[in-house]
């Protein structure tokens, strides 16, 4: 997908006045946060499994080599077939070239953030393919053609009445006087309309929430049942993964899947866990006679042993935005690629390039509360500062900001001067706004007070207080 | 020209800074794959069987599933139409191809149709039998082969599972531990299904619903057979 991260600012601007985004947002961060507290609460052992999920996800990363190498042999020893993608171009040419072989009209496709990542829907449609997105909020964004705005909930920014306008728009051969006023009948009319797409798909899509070395195992961790329809009814299952998403043993990914849904939803587990290993058996009664895992590199391979190694143990979980106050006012689309949120201002500078999302890093009020929700603990706040470093060492950053720093550099190295001088402009500001109390509008910080007012200082710098109370001490002393 | 397994595999390597094995403690990744260890198991599992079976029950209640007991496998077809007859579902079944269940005596219902095989379009419930039930979250585990199609699991709208106390275990470890038993280390059935209630969605506005894609109901029927067969 064509990314408008570069204009982030605009976005934002543009999402904070959209009342219907306000909307959403709001419900959302009062829903999945109690949901997550509740679940956390309820497993006395849950830090201590984010711990082990962390190390299980550190293990698999120091020897991914090795992981991917037998994760390889155990899919072709069942009968599998790999295919390797260095870039989002040679998944796409893979996924494209086993559907023209089958001579596929039509693919289903279970939700895949990777499926997006390497915007595949265009390139199938480009070459005359039907996709049909069959997780609901998927298939309510591909209806509206727009990209997910949260990575477990795609459509978490459109209203009921929202989706209610785009089935009736789009269904229009169900008669016009049906009620589709509640979400269950929303629910019910898709489900009605895929049900036959499922069984008319000649291939189905779907992501990977793991591989396992040890058997060559991909799992879906779904709720709707989406994903089983699409991989069990065509004739051939496409697995669409990233390199990092192998682990090495079952026993490692029940580790992780203990703190996945009570992370993202506040569900002790999601209703559809599936490990699909092969295609099916001579003897199998139903299932696909044909199973490929697309591995996508995409510059992952290069953020391992940089100091982005450890975004690479993201399992997709969506708790960090969920809880990021900044997600929460601008909502996911505002961040212009397919990856909002905390983990994606780490993520996506390293996938597209910092010089077009520089902005994303910067979108953080570093309050830390990402971090301290992460199921693998990934170190967010850190790295976004490490991309800001980044940007300032190859003169990324815009040149008030780098003058701002510069000054500020200067005088912090020259502490006399600046207690001199900040002493002297607190003074001032203390005078000036001694009648009102505060300022309504200030030069140089008409970006504070454009939207609130500065309170006027009391006349002394902390550090001229400190210094006064340790000298009444010493002396009372 | 480099393959792009090789160029994908160089580039781990490199940024690993790897020049010898392809692992840092190739035993240790050896075994992890061998002979693979249990990690941190939550304790609310660990309880004596009678007292599994009552959490299995509980948490599959709390998730929508209905649950009910019977004592021997005979019940089991009294109590598939008792259920079709309070939910006002039409009397007919489509079987998963298991003898377990098809040896049941289904004859004593003569309004009662029942075929097996994969689940076909129209089917309205599906009623096959469970590998093995985890009562920490209430996780049904179910796999596919000659005796469990998967798209029972998943195409018709009710989905009746009969499981054994005997099935019963506290956590997913132990469902492995069983699965490597049947079919050896390593290897796997095409499919593994861990149901865990029934099909469900959020995706409008966050009010949960019931049956997106999948079964609106799943009903399990617990044979009282006693202890663990394991
Ligand atoms: S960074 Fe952590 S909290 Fe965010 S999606 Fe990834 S695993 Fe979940």
């Amino acid at each position: 997908m064509q990314s408008t991260s570069h204009n982030f600012k605009d976005n934002a601007r543009r999402a904070i006045a959209d009342p219907n985004i306000q909307a959403a947002m709001a419900k959302m961060k009062v829903g999945f946060t109690g949901k997550r507290l509740a679940a956390a609460a309820r497993l006395p052992e849950f830090e201590a499994l984010r711990d082990a999920a962390r190390d299980i996800k550190n293990h698999s990363l120091a020897n991914l080599d090795f992981y991917l190498e037998r994760y390889e042999d155990k899919v072709k020893e069942t009968g599998g077939h790999v295919h390797w993608a260095p870039t989002a171009e040679d998944a796409r040419k893979a996924i494209l070239d086993i559907c023209r072989r089958v001579d596929a009209k039509t693919v289903t496709k279970g939700k895949s953030m990777i499926s997006e990542e390497i915007a595949l829907n265009d390139h199938l449609e480009q070459a005359g393919i039907k996709v049909v997105e069959t997780d609901l909020g998927e298939y309510i964004i591909q209806l509206r053609k727009e990209p997910p705005s949260h990575i477990i909930a795609p459509a978490v920014h459109v209203s009921k009445e929202q989706v209610e306008a785009d089935f009736r728009a789009q269904h229009q051969h169900l008669p016009a006087g049906r009620s589709l006023s509640e979400p269950t009948d929303l629910v019910n009319e898709a489900r009605q309309i895929l049900r036959q797409r499922y069984l008319d798909a000649d291939v189905g899509i779907t992501g990977a929430n793991f591989l396992i070395a040890e058997t060559g195992t991909s799992i879906i961790v779904t709720n709707e049942g989406n994903g089983d329809l699409t991989q069990s009814l065509p004739r051939v299952h496409i697995v669409i993964a990233s390199i990092e998403k192998v682990v090495p043993n079952l026993e490692d990914a029940s580790t992780i899947l203990r703190v996945l849904a009570r992370s993202a939803t506040g569900q002790e587990f999601s209703a559809y866990t599936t490990l699909s290993t092969g295609p099916r058996r001579p003897e199998d009664p139903d299932g696909p006679e044909e199973y490929h895992v697309i591995l996508l590199d995409n510059g992952r391979s290069s953020m391992l042993g940089s100091e982005f190694q450890d975004m690479l143990r993201c399992i997709r979980c969506g708790a960090c935005m969920n809880h990021c106050p900044v997600y929460h006012a601008v909502g996911g689309h505002s961040y212009g690629w397919v990856y909002p949120g905390p983990m994606g201002s780490v993520l996506t500078p390293n996938l597209i390039g910092v010089e077009e999302a520089g902005h994303l890093p910067n979108a953080s009020t570093f309050c830390g509360r990402c971090e301290s929700v992460c199921p693998v603990r990934i170190p967010l706040p850190k790295m976004m500062r490490h991309w800001r470093e980044r940007e300032f060492e190859r003169h990324l950053t815009p040149k008030s900001v780098r003058g701002g720093l510069g000054i500020w550099a200067f005088l912090a190295r020259r502490p006399a001067l600046y207690q001199r001088l900040t002493g002297l402009g607190i003074g001032v500001l203390g005078i000036l706004g001694r009648r009102r109390g505060r300022f309504k509008s200030l030069p140089f910080a008409g970006g504070w007070t454009k939207y609130r007012d500065l309170p006027a200082p009391q006349g002394k710098t902390f550090q001229q207080l400190w210094a006064k109370q340790q000298k009444t001490r010493s002396t009372t002393k | 020209m480099t393959s792009a397994r090789e160029q994908i595999l160089g580039a781990v390597k490199q940024s690993l800074k790897r020049n010898g094995p392809n692992a840092t403690n190739l035993e240790t990744c050896e075994q992890r794959l061998s002979d693979p260890e249990a990690g941190l198991i939550p304790e609310r599992s660990r309880l004596p069987h009678p007292a599994q079976i009552d959490l299995m029950e509980a948490m599959l209640i709390e998730l929508s599933a209905t649950v009910q007991r019977v004592s021997s496998d005979n019940q089991v077809p009294d109590a598939v139409v008792d259920y079709l007859k309070t939910r006002n579902l039409p009397q007919e079944i489509r079987l998963a191809p298991s003898m377990d269940l098809l040896d049941l005596p289904w004859d004593g219902h003569s309004l009662l149709k029942t075929s097996s095989g994969p689940a076909r379009e129209p089917d309205q419930v599906s009623v096959t039998g469970a590998f093995a039930g985890v009562a920490e979250t209430g996780t049904l585990m179910l796999h596919s082969g000659p005796e469990g199609p998967t798209t029972l699991n998943f195409l018709p709208e009710n989905h009746i599972v009969v499981l054994r106390t005997s099935q019963v275990v506290g956590a997913y470890e132990e469902g492995w531990a069983r699965l490597r038993k049947v079919f050896g280390n390593g290897v796997m059935p095409r499919t593994v299904n861990m149901i865990s209630g029934p099909s469900r969605t959020g995706d409008i506005e966050q009010k949960i619903e019931l049956g997106a894609h999948g079964p609106r109901r799943l009903h399990v029927i617990v044979i009282e057979d006693g202890d663990s067969a394991a």
